[in-house]
């Protein structure tokens, strides 16, 4: 059990570089449970790429990245064997796609794309498992009736909200998310961060969130790093960088923002 | 008296890039504390940094040089040196902060808004929610009111909500900005009565306030930031 | 026109013995023997291009060329049948490639080749079993890629497996496949038995001979030992369960084997009989009948039943 002031995550000068050319550099931060974290940065930043070399999906160039294990310890995520990776992926971590679509089974019913975490660690119980779904549908705010449609008869906030359920359902500690709320409505985004914003709080989620919009981040996030090709230039309390931004790239951001 | 807070040589300018990364100051050399059971009024003329300071003291704007030190679980944190954590979690639990404007988040009901801060503390929902109803009763928000989200309201009745909210947890350092602005006479006596009660168990308050009769009402003592204006003592 | 030729100097002379090349027989043996060391896990090899399109057996026509030997006698069926036009092709190819005895009695082969049932009678240590596999990845129509399915083998990620068969009580209140239904062997490896019907999956549980699977197409062997564990995945609140028939055969009579639904008329009439002919044939032999056999006498009645699930 993590002590709640130890680290969950704990990067260290995390470099990606592809050749020549920098997509992160150099990047070091904590992250202690129930603690969202933004990173924000316009399009080429890095951020992104440094998003997907946290999430261990790509091998950085140079850096650590440590876990707190609920069993293990702490871990360096790139020593591990790829089974225990992907077991952590499917279990203690979570990962939003920007496009749901990325983060469904088009081809299955909601409830077995919800249930297929469970039954990957071993859940053998027909009804336990849909029972299970029905209520994380229930959580996420989608009719129970809806739980045998495939995900293609869904709307694309329904489908980015059945990709949160099916990511939480087996209460992951560290989720993260790639503009979760890129390419939707407007009232539809509303409604998606205000789940995200009860889900993280009641669940005492982690969280590690890319966003580009500052708004979706001072909702969110208790923390924020600015990127700026490849480098963070800016990085503190959330309301502290974006009231009183220090960087001449951050003041530029903040004074982009349309105001009322 | 014990001190709470404790401002020692602070000065802040604001650069702005944008705009050809001019540097404006606003003041520097300040020394100021906070005892237990004081009321201090921030004074000044309008854009003497009374605002610019309060921020600083809850951390919400940076240092440019100095320090301020505030008694945060029975030790001495410096907020323009702590970690993020740190100073999440001195908010969280010393310090308690009444903006002039309810930043309002749709689809919350007033009464979670009130709540929160107790609940985030550990107290039990149902103790939590029984309070925030005690709070919105004495600040007259009607019980109809009490699901709906504050996104309609007026602007008075958002500022009531903003101060239930900043009242519900007892804070022991708690910053107040304008807490009476767009009140009636009515509410304002209750935000009165609210602080002298604050006062009375041993917090340490410092506010903003323009209303004269409140401030000479609840306050112990003022301090003037003009003084500290850059320039001001050439 | 068929000839059962048992001089091997008269076979046919522009063959190799049992067609393939002995270079190609030793890579086919050694993936063999691969498959039989881990079983249920899909060996690749280099499949040849045979005298028959893919989706007629190449593969376990490989197989079944690689193992046999001139003092074996093989019995080839297809859906249980020694009389069908692939199985009377493929046998006679044996007989004309590999000049071997030939049988289309179960207790007399050592070896049979198979394509979709497994024979009733139960088979012997010294037989063995060559099933032809269409798809030998029982994940293909989940995930169609194939780097994924091969990681998701090497480490036993089979949460996918589950979720098609919770679709199909979703969708139909019950597990609805009912061939290729698939299996977990020997606690590790989850396989697709071949387009068997799920009927005859506890069959291959602890069966004493050894049972190989060639996909031609695909380039893919695996195999089961002799005593392998085999286990049909379900859930605990759904369990595997085997078709049953209200019917019994209505030439032997048996209630215990897979039967065949055969329609006799415009007006409905149907009976169900064996699907194994060799099996259903012996029974005769030992003076089972069932109701519609042409010794009983005319008036017994007809089956309007309906195979039961």
């Amino acid at each position: 059990m993590t002590r709640s002031n130890e680290p969950l995550l704990r990067v260290s000068d995390l470099t990606m570089m592809y050749g020549d050319r920098v997509g992160c550099r150099n990047v070091s931060f904590e992250l202690r449970p129930g603690e969202v974290l933004g990173i924000v940065g316009e399009s080429g930043s890095g951020k992104s790429t440094l998003l997907r070399s946290i999430s261990a999906q790509q091998e950085p160039t140079k850096g650590i990245v440590e876990y707190h294990t609920r069993i293990d310890g702490i871990r360096d995520v790139y020593q591990m064997s790829e089974a225990q990776r992907r077991l952590l992926m499917r279990t203690d971590w979570a990962f939003v796609h920007q496009n749901a679509r990325d983060g469904l089974r088009m081809n299955v019913s909601a409830g077995a794309n919800i249930g297929e975490r469970l039954m990957a660690v071993g859940d053998r119980h027909y009804g336990n498992i849909r029972n299970a779904a029905e209520n994380w549908l229930g959580k996420v705010e989608i009719a129970t009736e809806r739980l045998d449609d495939l995900p293609s008869t869904f709307s694309g906030g329904m489908q980015q909200r059945l990709q949160i359920a099916r990511n939480l359902v087996t209460s992951p500690r560290l989720v993260f998310m790639d503009e979760p709320t890129g390419g939707l409505d407007v009232s539809v985004q509303a409604r998606l961060l205000d789940l995200l914003r009860g889900l993280v709080h009641d669940l005492n989620l982690a969280v590690i969130i890319v966003t580009h919009d500052l708004a979706v981040a001072r909702l969110l996030s208790h923390r924020l790093m600015v990127m700026q090709r490849g480098e963070v230039i800016e990085s503190g309390l959330t309301d502290q960088v974006l009231d009183d931004p220090q960087h001449a790239y951050t003041q530029l951001l903040v004074s982009s923002i349309l105001q009322n | 008296m014990s001190e709470m807070l404790h401002a020692k040589n602070v000065a802040k300018g604001f650069t702005l890039h944008t705009q050809g990364s001019v540097t404006i100051p606003v003041f520097e050399g300040v020394e100021f504390r906070l005892n237990a059971g004081e009321c201090i009024a921030l004074t000044g003329e309008s854009g003497s940094g009374k605002s610019t300071f309060m921020r600083m003291l809850y951390a919400n704007y940076t240092c440019s040089s100095g320090s301020i030190s505030v008694l945060h679980d029975g030790d001495w944190l410096d907020i323009t040196t702590a970690s993020p954590h740190a100073i999440l979690d001195m908010r969280k639990r010393t310090m308690g902060y009444v903006s002039q404007f309810l930043r309002v988040i749709p689809r919350v009901p007033t009464l979670e808004i009130v709540a929160e801060p107790l609940i985030a503390l550990g107290a039990p929902r149902e103790t939590a929610m029984e309070k925030a109803r005690d709070l919105l009763t004495r600040l007259r928000i009607p019980e109809r009111l009490w699901q709906l989200s504050p996104l309609t309201f007026s602007g008075g009745e958002q500022q009531r909500v903003n101060i239930a909210r900043g009242f519900i947890a007892d804070y022991p350092i708690m910053l107040l900005d304008e807490p009476t602005a767009s009140l009636d006479t009515q509410n304002r006596a209750t935000v009165l009565a609210l602080i002298e009660e604050a006062k009375a168990r041993g917090a340490a308050i410092a506010g903003i306030f323009h209303d004269h009769e409140t401030r000479d009402a609840v306050c112990t003592g003022s301090f003037d930031v003009t003084s500290f204006k850059v320039g001001a003592n050439d | 026109m068929e000839q059962t030729v048992n001089n091997p100097a008269q076979a046919s002379s522009a063959y190799n013995f049992a067609y393939l090349d002995e270079q190609t027989k030793r890579m086919i043996r050694r993936a063999l023997l691969k498959a039989v060391a881990i079983p249920g896990y899909q060996v690749p090899f280099a499949g040849r291009e045979m005298p028959m399109p893919y989706g007629w057996g190449t593969g376990g026509v490989q197989v079944t060329a690689a193992v046999i030997g001139p003092d074996d006698t093989l019995k080839v069926i297809d859906q249980g049948a020694d009389d069908t036009t692939n199985a009377v092709s493929i046998r006679q190819f044996f007989a004309k490639t590999a000049n071997v005895a030939t049988t289309e009695k179960t207790a007399e082969a050592s070896i049979i080749q198979t394509r979709h049932r497994i024979p009733e009678k139960e088979l012997r240590e010294d037989q063995i079993l060559v099933y032809q596999v269409p798809i030998p990845e029982p994940l293909r129509f989940l995930e169609p890629r194939e780097t994924e399915t091969r990681k998701m083998h090497a480490l036993e990620e089979y949460g996918l497996m589950h979720v098609k068969l919770y679709e199909d009580i979703s969708r139909h209140g019950h597990i609805a496949t009912t061939y290729a239904y698939p299996v977990m062997v020997d606690d590790r490896y989850v396989m697709d038995p071949s387009p068997t019907p799920k009927f005859d999956n506890p069959k291959m549980d602890m069966m004493a001979a050894l049972q190989l699977f060639g996909a031609g197409r695909e380039k893919r062997i695996y195999a089961l030992p002799p005593y392998t564990k085999v286990k049909s995945l379900d859930f605990e609140d759904h369990p595997f369960e085997v078709q049953s028939w209200k019917d019994e055969c209505g030439m032997c009579g048996a209630t215990d084997s897979y039967l065949d639904e055969v329609i006799l008329d415009d007006k409905g009439n149907r009976m169900f009989v064996c699907s194994d002919t060799d099996y259903c044939s012996e029974r005769q032999d030992a003076g089972h009948r069932g109701p519609q056999h042409h010794d009983q006498p005319l008036g017994t009645s007809h089956s309007n039943g309906k195979a039961a699930e």
